[in-house]
């Protein structure tokens, strides 16, 4: 007996050490993402090195250069193919670049942009000493009322921090709905959630009640991050693996090569249907879907009008888009499973939202609702399970983030003494005082309660028409049942703006820089042309409908 | 490519409504009369559809075709049959005598706000109507039809609750002091989110109904669509196509209004201005009866048929119960709001008798139904606006005072009450002939709206115009150029079709045969052929 042969008797033979290679990273494909993460560090750099005078200058000009540089490179991918016949899967196997990842991308860094508008408007709060100001607060750090904060605010400190931490945002963003494994998923989350948390605790006016709206969506987050990872442990636990494509053979069962440490735990329904669970509601509350929608309203009312604005159209489209690569790629083979459980979600997230929106009485408050019975729409072209499906929530998600940023863009206008006069009561008779302002809030209004001839029609008629074909007529009546009811309280908005007599101590209309116009105008116009052409982009969605897997 | 005629007569007033809401806040009366004079050349488009269409000729006529959105199956289609081409010169007939006798109903009253301009916005909304009006006639896409039968709901909207009466009514007093003011603005927006919100509820349940019929049939084009249905290529459950016939039939019935789901219209009709509370009844809620006749009888025949006994009943009902309502009505508005729910019950039971008189009998029910509403509610608007009341008790002994708007109020009055010799008298008897064919008991009980609109209607006219005259009243003038200028053609029209309606039968006939082939309906044979 040779020895080779002996020795087998109690060892068997690993295959040899492959060295570590360097990993094969595509730039080219990944330039969106890196574009952004670059500005913000140099935005951090401009923090740091720049003086205080010209620092927003500097960051407001990297910070547009940066996103239209990375909407481009999008535009770029897309046009070369990686939407449809070159999609693949990059960054050793981290990163997707497909049609739903290109076309969320796109849809993020053009909500991006229009944020930066809103977030670098300075002419719409009163000058404070001499300097012109924007919406956030001298110096985050001193305490509201101390002195510290006066003597801040004297010097004309600003907080141009904000533009660094919505480019890491964005960045978080940008990955989260094209992360192919659980672990990138995991990191873009928090890469996207930690500058957010700090944007909403820095509001110049109604301090206290900012800062209360960050730690509340802080704790709020940090607990649903720890399900997400939790979630996430235990599909590793299930699959052997975090990468997207391993789980979904695992649950279709066609895996090759076991690893033989995990062939105890793997294939065990329990760890695939907890984990799952969890990780699916993880997503549901950044897209603040009822019953993990709790943070949605405090938050968007306490964060500063840009902040909220932006969050409301970015997050929900990363976050739907995490959700529908989860769902449609990890977990198709499980379908069955999150159907049922998708459809009752769908069902409370649509009658909850319009039904708690009517008591509302702060308009920041109704739209954090609306924004709920919304996902409750998105949710239903979800649950559709078809390429049509896909194209209809990608429509959906472009349509709608025009329209919300708009409107929360409008919302900063509306001012009194005490800054934004977000108490409904407040708007009486704005369609008398500006007709103009309050007739593009109301074009707005009528988007969200998806009048026809606006974009909010044609993205209701997509995730309907998709779930309709999808067998989900009962979620078809249940949407347009609380369509009805949103109707309702989209309409109260109207009434009090038009037909109420406006009151003497009313809010007056600032006159914005062509900054916040050049948001709203956005807004306005991509509402109408969807509502009234959206063939094109209609194509565009269906092009995009097709994961990479 | 020929003119787009059917696209040139909707966009016109699409067009003017833009261009009228851009006149500048101290070019009131310019807009004014740039309103007006696109409503006459709507009227001249119109004129040109009607002479250009050829009765005998192809079912739809003019057809335009375009892709719109392709990802939804839906098509820019548009066509016009017999009844729709009536229905649109009905339409930009009104349009023009409703423009005039509102023509000082949205001058501003306090000189506020530079940048506030109603009276643009009136008159552009006004428009903005008539042009979504125009293209829902004209729409043979489902899609396409929904899209402007919604999207109208926006514009009326603002004109019911934007411009209301400010003379006073059955629900509030004194109009002159501030509280009065107030009240009456609660009562005006009121009516206006209950007038929205019925028809947008109506409108998302036929929404549901709109993306189930896309899922069955796979597109939106009304023609092809009865064509597979005819040919057996497209086969629909008969569940199904109850389903999608009842979500289509309810937003029809909250427009058309049928009992019961008629209560917006007095509210709306009663705190409108007289010519908007005309735009409402003679001429948007056509759309609902219209939309009944070319969608639910065409696509879904059996389902159709399934429900007429009880729509028949809800019509009945309507029939009688909103004349019942309007003997009882204190507001003159609000009677005439509850005489046309009795007579939009005609139109609605003339469209179910599944006869050719029935039918024939309730198109041009439509048509004489507008003209004559608006000729009575126009000239109790002026009359309205004289006494600021609206109150039937405020008024007597008008007619020795103002003796040509007692006559005209007269005329219009017997209109509505279908007496022999005015249009609607031939449309209410094909109604009832065509009913009673098929349905004797229900022709008998609805000729008992045709008595107790000799009720109401003369009792309105007793109580107003005859008696000693009213302290309130005696200085009243009569009717001014331009008030007469709205009512004498339509009183004309009312005397020319009432001798001669042979010109609106003869275009909306071969429609008819058409619908009714459709739904596999013949005429009952009559009894004494049928016993030979």
């Amino acid at each position: 007996m040779s020895a080779a042969a002996v020795h087998s008797l109690w060892t068997t033979a690993v295959d040899p050490i492959d060295k570590i290679g360097a990993p094969k990273i595509e730039y080219g494909q990944l330039s969106p993402t890196l574009i952004v993460v670059g500005a913000a560090v140099i935005g951090v750099l401009i923090e740091a090195f720049v003086p205080r005078k010209s620092r927003y200058y500097a960051q407001v000009f990297v910070a547009v250069v940066a996103l239209a540089a990375a909407f481009a490179a999008v535009v770029a991918l897309a046009a070369g193919g990686y939407g449809t016949t070159k999609a693949h899967i990059a960054a050793m196997g981290a990163i997707a670049v497909d049609g739903p990842a290109l076309f969320l991308q796109g849809t993020i860094l053009l909500a991006g942009l229009l944020g930066v508008f809103t977030f670098a408007e300075r002419r719409l709060d009163p000058e404070a000493h001499g300097n012109r100001v924007d919406s956030f607060a001298a110096q985050a750090a001193s305490v509201p009322g101390s002195d510290s904060e006066k003597a801040a605010v004297k010097a004309g400190f600003t907080t141009t921090e904000v533009f660094p931490l919505l480019l890491f945002a964005i960045a978080g963003m940008l990955v989260f709905p094209s992360a192919n494994d659980l672990l990138t998923l995991f990191v873009a989350l928090e890469v996207f959630s930690l500058p957010l948390y700090l944007l909403c605790a820095v509001a110049r006016r109604k301090r206290l009640m900012s800062q209360e709206a960050a730690v509340k969506y802080f704790l709020l987050g940090a607990f649903a991050s720890a399900f997400t990872l939790f979630g996430i442990a235990l599909l590793y636990g299930y699959a052997g693996s975090v990468s997207y494509a391993t789980i979904a053979q695992v649950v279709d069962g066609t895996v090759q090569n076991v690893d033989p440490a995990l062939a105890g735990t793997m294939g065990n329904d329990a760890l695939l249907l907890i984990g799952a669970a969890m990780l699916a509601m993880g997503l549901l509350f950044k897209v603040g879907a009822v019953p993990f929608h709790m943070w949605t309203p405090d938050v968007y009312q306490g964060a500063p009008t840009p902040v909220t604005g932006f969050m409301a159209a970015a997050t929900k489209v990363a976050a739907f888009g995490a959700l529908l690569r989860l769902l449609y790629v990890v977990l198709p083979g499980l379908r069955w499973d999150w159907r049922p459980v998708m459809w009752a979600v769908a069902i409370v997230t649509m009658l909850g939202g319009a039904i708690v929106a009517i008591t509302q009485t702060d308009i920041k408050r109704l739209l954090a609702y609306s924004s709920i019975a919304h996902a409750g729409f998105i949710l239903a072209g979800v649950i559709a399970t078809s390429p049509d499906g896909v194209s209809s929530v990608l429509f959906y998600l472009g349509a709608y983030s025009f329209v919300t940023i708009g409107a929360f863009a409008v919302v900063t206008l509306v001012r009194d003494a005490g800054g934004e006069a977000t108490h409904l009561s407040k708007w009486a008779g704005l369609g008398r005082r500006s007709p103009l302002v309050a007739a593009v809030f109301a074009v707005f209004l009528l988007a969200f309660a998806g009048i026809p001839l606006t974009s909010g029609f044609a993205g209701k008629f997509a995730v309907f028409k998709a779930a309709a074909e999808g067998g989900a007529s009962a979620l078809v009546v249940v949407g347009v049942i609380s369509s009805a009811i949103a109707a309702f309280f989209y309409i109260r908005v109207i009434v009090l703006m038009f037909f109420s007599e406006p009151r003497s101590e009313g809010p007056t209309v600032a006159v914005p820089s062509p900054l916040t116009m050049t948001a709203i105008g956005v807004g306005v116009a991509v509402t109408l042309v969807l509502g009234v052409a959206p063939q094109y982009f209609l194509d565009l969605a269906s092009q995009a409908g097709v994961f990479v897997r | 490519m020929s003119f787009p005629l059917l696209t040139a007569t909707a966009a016109l007033p699409a067009l003017g409504a833009v261009a009228t809401a851009a006149v500048p806040a101290a070019q009131r009366v310019a807009a004014k009369w740039l309103a007006l004079l696109v409503s006459l050349g709507t009227l001249a488009l119109a004129a040109v559809t009607l002479v250009r269409f050829d009765p005998d000729g192809a079912r739809y006529q003019l057809t335009e075709s375009h892709p719109w959105i392709a990802d939804f199956g839906v098509r820019y289609e548009l066509g016009v049959d017999g009844i729709g081409v009536a229905l649109i010169a009905l339409t930009a007939l009104l349009i023009p005598f409703i423009i005039l006798a509102g023509w000082h109903d949205a001058d501003p009253q306090e000189t506020g706000s530079s940048r506030w301009r109603p009276t643009q916005g009136f008159f552009a909304l006004i428009l903005a109507v008539e042009a979504m009006v125009i293209i829902s006639f004209e729409a043979t896409d489902v899609f396409l039809f929904y899209i402007f039968f919604e999207a109208m709901l926006i514009p009326m909207y603002f004109l019911i609750g934007g411009f209301g009466d400010r003379a006073h009514g059955a629900y509030r007093s004194a109009t002159s002091t501030a509280e009065g003011d107030a009240a009456a603005a609660t009562q005006r927006s009121y009516a206006a989110v209950k007038f929205l919100l019925y028809n947008l509820v109506g409108g998302l349940i036929m929404l549901a109904a709109v993306i189930g019929l896309y899922v069955v049939a796979g597109n939106f084009s009304l023609q092809e669509i009865v064509q597979a249905r005819a040919n057996g290529s497209l086969h629909m459950a008969t569940s199904t196509e109850r389903w999608l016939f009842l979500g289509f039939f309810f937003a029809f019935a909250v427009k058309a209004p049928l009992w019961p789901l008629h209560t917006w219209l007095p509210n709306a009709m009663g705190e409108a201005t007289a010519p908007v509370a005309v735009l409402i009844t003679a001429v948007v809620d056509k759309v609902g009866t219209f939309a009944m006749l070319r969608f639910c009888l065409q696509l879904f025949p059996e389902a159709s048929k399934w429900a007429t006994p009880a729509i028949l009943v809800l019509a009945l009902i309507s029939i009688v119960y909103g004349a019942l309502l309007a003997v009882g009505q204190r507001d003159i508005k609000r009677l005439v709001a509850y005489a046309s729910i009795s007579h939009f019950g005609f139109i609605i039971m003339g469209i179910f008798a599944m006869t050719s008189q029935g039918q024939s009998g309730a198109t041009l029910y439509m048509v004489n139904h507008g003209i004559s509403t608006a000729a009575l509610m126009l000239v109790a608007g002026f009359l309205i606006s004289r006494r600021g009341s609206r109150l039937i008790a405020d008024y007597g002994g008008v007619q020795k005072v103002a003796p040509v708007l007692a006559g005209t109020f007269l005329i219009g009055g017997l209109a509505t009450l279908s007496l022999p010799g005015l249009a609607p008298f031939v449309s209410e008897f094909l109604v009832l002939v065509g009913t009673f064919t098929r349905y004797p008991v229900v022709g008998i009980i609805a000729t008992f709206g045709i008595v107790l609109a000799a009720l109401y209607t003369l009792v309105l006219y007793q109580r107003t115009m005859t008696g000693p005259v009213k302290a309130e009243v005696a200085e009243m003038p009569d009717l001014r150029v331009r008030e007469l200028l709205v009512v004498a053609p339509l009183i004309a029209l009312l005397i020319f079709l009432g001798v001669y309606p042979k010109p609106v039968t003869d275009i909306v006939n071969p429609a008819v045969k058409q619908t009714m082939s459709d739904v596999h309906k013949t005429d009952p044979k009559p009894e004494v052929e049928a016993a030979k």
